[in-house]
């Protein structure tokens, strides 16, 4: 690194910094730390993991047994149902796997790994917490309003989503798309000070080249959320405008076209796939190394990878249109970008796989999470292949594969990830260690009931069985596929079950559990470099980084890890290849 | 893997189930070799007393070989499923058959509305005929059904054809279909259209040729029957 790059990465002087907070609201409601500010996400993301758990038990109960009484609820009627698919998708993406991920996880820890006190812009991190908070209220209002929650389908497509005529549902329409518009206002705040904190506020010898992978992954995730989601509020706001002002965007009764906001929609909706799923591979990414004891194998060929697929990810979003009514001429040209895609994920998952080669492999709870996230991903990475795949997709598209094939993408990287992040963390977070044998039994519930549920899906897929069916006995040609529903329905009941080590461990350990050292897995990156949990401010002197962030096992050097900003060999990439 | 696909019974639908099982056998492969790459990994690399960890970064290119030769070959084989579904893609979707025997079919919540053109052959017309839920057709003949709604998105999916398209309002979407074999096959919407949506549910019948003769008489007892058959 030259010395111009040194000194424009040093911090600047304490402008932006802010001294510490003396009273409770302002240490611990309105906070601006962005620590505290990280586990509001957190205590958010599972707030609400708990409701989007509870509408998945509903879909899933009255899928396997449609006519009979759900057990602790009641009837669901074929419009709740349609109510429970909808909202049960936009809690998990937008109000689950984005706070955890990137709210809590990237809100913690991007100043932390870069060595900076706070985020660059700690009001602004306040607000777009509270704004989230916000949008959680208007969300949870909406099941309550007259005609109840939003019923158009998580991807809210009009007309269904543009007229009250449709579904029944107005208010609750309106709140949903105000929820997601207040949603989306808080993740651009978040992006913006996630963007400035990790390229202006590095410590001293953090190029951009030695920084955590995690880091990487949150920046890419911010560009990308941001480059998308301008179309998608716009969408958004004339949706708005047609539901209440008479507008006719979508609406060709009016002169709309409902095309359009299918356009608008992907064309954000695909490059939030890896808004949500970046984060957590960034999390496996940095998990790996300290357990394998081993650098990250190729970390160049990981961040160029990486932006290859999020650049790929904006010319991909008609593969959710092949069969929509566009002209069919457009679906081949889609259907290759959309499988280009497959080129760097298996560079990044061999990497991955590759770093596990010759490696001294300890089996921790993050750890377990961590394989378990990579094995299961396999499988929504080669399934995406066959929706990839225009011929294909127009007998597989709206059936439960699609359903399969989804959850395995973004249950192994969102929710796996966030629980593997979830276990590495929590001693910087709250300074406590998790208890080990609860957090193992959580792992091997999760990771034997999330395949018992949603591997049969694939074959019910197959079977042709479309996705949102209320009522699957209405058909002689899904009769035969009953048991199976019942079978992963079970499996989603232990699945939601298995949850509870989790809780039980998560409240018990925070009072109860052993006091973490400040580096108790032994890791490189500088969010060890400081107490457990850190103080205000992060770090008691600047530190000042000396080399990449995986430099496990070095020859010669007297232990198997050597943090970043410990003085010694300056290492870099080219020096050792030669 | 196919036996939990619906029977096939369209002129297409062979081809379709042929690239999933070209992408079945190519990402089985390479999803065993990965996941076996994996659990051997966990299980050869676990921790052991007095072994330490290799230093290997996968900078060096003789290095990151071992994942970037694999990438190539992968890129290679997505050519590959692309070649093989590209065809197939333009077959069903791109290419309507001229002189096929048409149907319109009208789609509103929450059902099928099959319009045939009735004696004298032309559409919009006083003696039109409409069947609820009820689409006709003889086996072994193409039929092109142009596709309307009249409210919200509905998609046209008859799982046994392997034909699935939406249907949007405001526009004319043509699709269609050559079915081989008679039979009743069943008919759903695959696209979330309101409450109703999972009883959306209408029915396909495939005639043999004589068989499909006699039920247009039975239809149009007083008229040509033959007349609602377009020449070919």
């Amino acid at each position: 690194m030259t010395a111009r790059a040194v000194a424009k990465a040093t911090p600047e002087p304490h402008h932006n910094r802010h001294s510490a907070p003396q009273s409770f609201w302002r240490k611990y409601v309105f906070s601006v730390d962005h620590k505290v500010i990280g586990k509001q996400y957190l205590a958010l993301g599972l707030f609400m993991a708990l409701v989007g758990g509870f509408t998945a038990y509903l879909i899933r109960w009255q899928l396997a047994w449609p006519e009979t009484e759900v057990p602790g609820w009641s009837y669901v009627e074929p419009d709740f149902y349609n109510t429970m698919v909808t909202m049960h998708g936009t809690i998990m993406v937008f109000f689950v796997a984005m706070p955890i991920l990137l709210g809590a996880f990237g809100n913690f820890l991007i100043p932390l790994m870069v060595g900076a006190p706070d985020m660059a812009f700690p009001r602004l991190n306040m607000m777009s917490f509270w704004t989230i908070f916000t949008a959680s209220c208007v969300l949870m209002a909406s099941f309550f309003v007259p005609g109840g929650a939003a019923a158009a389908g998580w991807t809210g497509y009009a007309p269904l989503s543009a007229d009250p005529v449709y579904t029944g549902v107005d208010w609750g329409q309106n709140l949903w798309i105000l929820a997601l518009a207040l949603e989306f206002s808080s993740f651009l705040m978040g992006g913006v000070n996630f963007m400035t904190t990790a390229i202006n506020m590095r410590a001293p010898g953090l190029s951009l080249f030695r920084l955590p992978l995690f880091v990487w992954m949150q920046m890419t995730a911010a560009v990308l959320f941001m480059l998308s989601v301008g179309p998608l509020i716009a969408g958004a706001v004339m949706l708005l405008l047609d539901r209440t002002a008479g507008t006719g965007f979508f609406l060709p009764a009016r002169g709309g076209d409902p095309l359009l906001w299918q356009h608008l929609f992907w064309f954000f909706g695909h490059p939030e796939v890896y808004v949500v799923l970046l984060p957590g591979f960034g999390a496996i990414l940095e998990i790996l190394p300290v357990f394998a004891r081993k650098p990250i194998f190729g970390y160049r060929a990981i961040v160029y990878s990486t932006i290859a697929a999020g650049a790929l990810s904006f010319i991909v979003w008609a593969h959710h249109m092949f069969i929509s009514g566009i002209d069919a001429r457009l679906a081949i040209p889609f259907s290759v970008t959309t499988i280009l895609i497959s080129v760097p994920f298996a560079i990044m998952i061999f990497s991955m796989i590759a770093t596990l080669w010759g490696g001294s492999l300890r089996f921790p709870t993050p750890m377990l999470f961590a394989l378990g996230a990579l094995a299961t991903f396999l499988i929504g990475g080669v399934t995406g292949i066959f929706l990839g795949s225009a011929a294909v997709d127009i007998f597989m598209h709206d059936t439960y594969f699609v359903v399969a094939h989804f959850h395995f993408t973004l249950f192994p990287s969102a929710l796996l990830g966030g629980f593997a992040a979830i276990y590495y963390w929590y001693p910087k977070m709250f300074g406590r260690m998790l208890d080990e044998t609860l957090g193992k039994l959580h792992f091997w519930i999760t990771i034997v009931a999330f395949n018992c549920v949603f591997i049969p899906l694939f074959l019910v897929g197959m079977g042709g069985h479309m996705r949102r069916i209320y009522n699957p006995l209405q058909y002689d040609f899904l009769k035969p596929m009953q048991p199976i529903h019942e079978f992963a329905t079970i499996a989603a009941i232990v699945l939601l079950l298995g949850q509870i080590p989790l809780i039980v461990n998560f409240f018990w350990s925070l009072a109860f559990g052993r006091r973490a050292a400040d580096n108790p897995w032994q890791a490189n990156t500088l969010e060890w470099a400081t107490t457990s949990p850190p103080p205000h401010e992060n770090f008691a002197a600047v530190p000042t980084v000396y080399r990449d962030a995986y430099e496990y096992s070095l020859p010669g050097n007297a232990t198997d890890w050597l943090p970043q900003h410990v003085p010694g060999p300056a290492l870099k990439a080219q020096e050792q290849a030669a | 893997m196919l036996r939990w696909f619906p029977e096939n019974i369209s002129t297409y639908g062979g081809d379709i189930d042929a690239v999933f099982s070209l992408i079945y056998y190519i990402v089985g492969v390479w999803f065993l070799l990965a996941e076996g790459a994996l659990f051997f990994f966990v299980f050869r690399y676990r921790r052991r007393a007095g072994r330490a960890a290799a230093y290997v970064r996968g900078e060096r290119f003789s290095e990151l070989a071992w994942v970037l030769v694999p990438a190539v070959i992968v890129l290679a084989l997505d050519f590959g499923i692309e070649a093989a579904g590209g065809p197939v893609w333009a077959r069903v979707k791109e290419d309507v058959p001229e002189h096929a025997l048409r149907v319109n079919v009208r789609a509103q919540q929450f059902n099928w509305n099959f319009i045939y053109p009735g004696p004298d052959g032309q559409f919009d017309s006083a003696d039109d005929v409409t069947l609820e839920n009820e689409l006709h057709v003889p086996a072994g003949r193409d039929v092109e059904v142009r596709l309307e709604s009249k409210d919200v998105i509905h998609s046209f999916f008859i799982p046994n054809v392997r034909l699935k398209q939406d249907i949007l309002p405001g526009r004319t979407i043509r699709a269609w279909f050559n079915a081989t074999k008679p039979g009743r096959y069943e008919l759903p919407c695959a696209e979330l259209c309101g409450f109703g949506h999972y009883n959306m549910r209408g029915f396909l019948t495939v005639h043999s040729a004589d068989e499909y003769e006699r039920w247009l008489q039975e239809q149009w007892p007083a008229a040509a029957a033959t007349a609602a058959l377009p020449a070919s």
